[in-house]
């Protein structure tokens, strides 16, 4: 705009102005377009509250205190029918983040290794890589976890099929994979909280471990330190080796540890961890297809790093292995690290799939049996996208700092 | 998805909202066809045939009551819900009944708002295994992996009944029969367990009948009925009279077969009170005379209805038993039309 126009117009501010001057139509704009939302918002809410209140119902969680009366049956928990609805909830929960962390792990292995295959130079390879890709993103989801779970309920066999005859440590049945546990003569016992349990073997062994890799750090940078002061660095391997495995193996030697395998008892293997049908499909399902995306990803990344980073690094006389590892993904991490943060909200969301396999996750619980044996369709929906969103900002906020961490130091 | 689930609530509690004013009656009326909430599909009860025209048991109640209500049994929109969708779809006005196999109990009918208008079919829930299995009573359960159709009384009762007889369980909750009944038949579950009278249905759809028992305990008592939104009283009366006219027809002996000679006046006051040709029930409703005449030329009395969708002639099979009228030994009983 000119300075130059000379006198400001002689009359005050006039209400047109509010639509016809450009200094003030953007803010005109946006206080009406505030206002709309708003009023969009508090009708709905009014109308909300109205309708419930015409029903007879009352706003209130209390219904999270009063017995549940059901059966759960991944219990990472001690649950029996005569627990609350929140401590169903809180199991259904926790069902949901195992299967989203296990997911994104193996999802992120799959992807990365389809990813670099997918520009492999070797055709057969990057072709078997574009057909998985291809498949497993254009299918709806919740198709692949049903077909997982159909297949293992369908050819694998049954339980009572395993009658008379001997089983290994691994069994793999129509109801899910049964693997040996681990178990102590001598345990320690558990820790009670009042709302959980811990096991304080494990406590033990956590720590034993943790301890010996502190040990084994230092063993290094005094390594480290020794190799910058003489340029000779003492062979520090077996050292290192032994403070974090024979502390843990001696632990466990006290502990009594055994390994219990699964006996068909009745219907069902006893004993044993139980991995169900339900986890696996679902497990498999999501990590090969969240997985998909993830290659693309990395496929974009790994192609957005200039092609002469690879040459000099050839010219340098590094392998194709090390060059991928050391010099082209680290650099590829900074544009597959965003759309990879979407990939893991993505799968944890999915995960919400698992009601249709008969997986009790979050929405299996709280968003299923509760609701419907409460009837408290608001409470329980309201309480399950704050799970959601409390997870997904989470995974956000970590995976942001990582993202931090990889970009671009400009200085 | 979860957020439009909860902004599909909203819209539908707001749309609800602006009918709240006139009645139900009136909002069926004026829209020509009645929205019937029924099952997902249980044959014998509800379930499309080979054209996709919904027939069964709980389908012929709907019917009955737009033949009443509208003068026309075909407009009727069948919205299959889930165990899980069904209370949602009833309270938020998807529907404006509902004839689904759904259990009278204290906190659905308190707590949740709704008004059960009778029950037209006492059941219990059973257990049905393979025949393989070897198995003769529900308390040789112990450790059994069992089928659960999720968001029903189903898996309260299993839980009683699994606690009190001190044994334990491997729940495998499904949403809808379907997929139950495949998990089922590939024994990934030893034991599915409904309605006794759901069993029956299913086990009829399966390629080999005979290899799956249903064990003689019934764990509980299921009377399973219609139910309409609590607050609009009279529409809860046109319900809950329809289906005490198709029980009192049979218990007068007005069939499809003679409903026509009936209607033109007969000895026995009631049956004329009940087909319009004496006094005028159907004014206190808010309908016309000929109201129970219409809602019974659908399928006939409450007999004749059981007997073409599941009684014992059918592939179903199912017994009158507990559902026989109070004078053949059964409980079936229904107020005087008076």
């Amino acid at each position: 705009m000119s300075v130059t126009a000379g006198a400001p117009p002689p009359e005050g501010f006039r209400l047109s102005q509010l639509i016809n001057d450009t200094r003030y139509r953007g803010m005109t704009i946006q206080i009406v377009a505030l206002f709309a939302l708003m009023l969009a918002f508090a009708w709905l809410i009014s109308n909300a509250i109205t309708n419930l209140e015409a029903l007879g119902k009352t706003f209130s969680f209390s219904f999270l205190w009063s017995t549940s009366g059901y059966d759960v049956n991944q219990r990472l928990l001690e649950y029996t029918s005569q627990s609350t609805h929140g401590r169903a909830a809180v199991l259904g929960i926790m069902n949901t983040l195992v299967l989203a962390l296990v997911g994104c792990i193996t999802a992120t292995f799959l992807g990365v290794l389809a990813g670099v295959a997918r520009l492999s130079k070797n055709w057969i390879i990057s072709r078997l890589m574009t057909v998985y890709v291809e498949a497993f993103r254009n299918v709806p989801v919740l198709l692949w976890i049903i077909i997982v779970v159909a297949f293992v309920n369908e050819t694998l066999p049954s339980p009572r099929e395993f009658r008379g005859q001997e089983t290994g440590a691994i069994i793999f049945t129509n109801r899910g994979f049964y693997f040996p546990e681990a178990l102590f003569s001598r345990g320690l016992g558990d820790w009670d909280l009042g709302l959980f349990k811990i096991s304080v073997d494990l406590m033990a062994i956590l720590a034993v471990l943790i301890g010996g890799l502190f040990v084994s750090s230092k063993i290094n940078s005094w390594a480290n330190a020794k190799q910058a002061a003489t340029g000779d660095r003492p062979n520090v391997l077996w050292y290192r080796l032994g403070v974090v495995f024979l502390p843990v193996i001696l632990l466990l030697i006290v502990l009594g540890f055994h390994l219990g395998f699964a006996e068909l008892k009745g219907f069902n293997f006893k004993g044993g961890t139980y991995v169900r049908d339900s986890f696996i499909g679902l497990w498999i399902a999501l990590s090969l297809y969240t997985g998909a995306f993830i290659a693309e990803a990395v496929r974009a990344g790994i192609q957005s790093v200039a092609k002469g980073q690879t040459e000099a690094a050839y010219a340098l006389g590094i392998q194709p292995g090390r060059t991928m590892s050391l010099v082209v993904l680290p650099q590829a991490l900074r544009v597959i690290v965003p759309p990879l943060i979407s990939q893991y909200l993505n799968l944890t969301k999915n995960s919400s799939l698992a009601i249709a396999v008969g997986y009790m996750d979050a929405t299996g619980t709280l968003g299923g049996i509760t609701l419907n044996q409460t009837g408290r369709e608001m409470e329980t929906i309201l309480l399950l996208m704050a799970f959601y969103l409390v997870v997904s900002l989470t995974i956000s906020f970590f995976m942001n700092i990582y993202n931090e961490r990889t970009k671009l130091k400009e200085r | 998805m979860k957020s439009s689930v909860f902004f599909g609530t909203l819209t539908a509690a707001g749309l609800a909202a602006g009918l709240a004013s006139a009645g139900t009656l009136d909002d069926v009326k004026a829209a020509g066809e009645l929205k019937c909430g029924v099952s997902t599909g249980l044959v014998g009860f509800a379930a499309p045939d080979a054209d996709g025209k919904w027939e069964g048991f709980d389908v012929t109640v709907c019917r009955a009551v737009a033949a009443a209500v509208l003068n026309d049994a075909s407009k009727v929109k069948f919205v299959p819900t889930t165990g899980k969708t069904r209370f949602t779809a009833l309270a938020s006005g998807e529907v404006d009944m509902l004839a689904r196999n759904t259990t009278w109990t204290f906190s659905r009918d308190v707590d949740l708002g709704f008004e059960f208008v009778g029950v037209n079919y006492y059941d219990g829930q059973g257990f049905m295994v393979p025949k393989s299995l070897g198995v003769t009573s529900a308390t040789e359960l112990d450790g059994a992996t069992v089928c659960i159709q999720t968001g029903t009384t189903t898996e309260l009762n299993l839980a009683d009944f699994f606690r009190s007889n001190n044994m334990s369980y491997e729940p495998v909750p499904i949403e809808t029969n379907a997929e139950a009944q495949q998990k089922y038949l590939a024994n990934a579950c030893d034991v599915y367990t409904t309605d006794a009278s759901g069993l029956a249905a299913t086990r009829a759809t399966f390629e080999s009948p005979a290899d799956h028992v249903v064990l003689p305990e019934i764990v509980s008592k299921e009377p399973l009925g219609p139910l309409v939104r609590h607050g609009d009283n009279q529409w809860g009366d046109i319900v809950r009279w329809t289906l005490n006219a198709l029980i009192t027809a049979e218990e007068l002996g007005v069939t499809s077969a003679n409903l026509d000679e009936m209607a033109g006046g007969t000895n026995n006051p009631e049956i004329n009170r009940l087909l319009g040709t004496e006094g005028d029930l159907g004014a206190m409703l808010g309908l016309d005379k000929e109201w129970a005449k219409r809602a019974l030329a659908v399928g006939g009395n409450y007999g004749e209805i059981f007997d073409a969708n599941i009684g014992p002639d059918t592939a179903i099979g199912l017994g009158r038993g507990l559902n026989a009228l109070w004078t053949q030994g059964g409980i079936l009983y229904s107020p005087p039309f008076r």
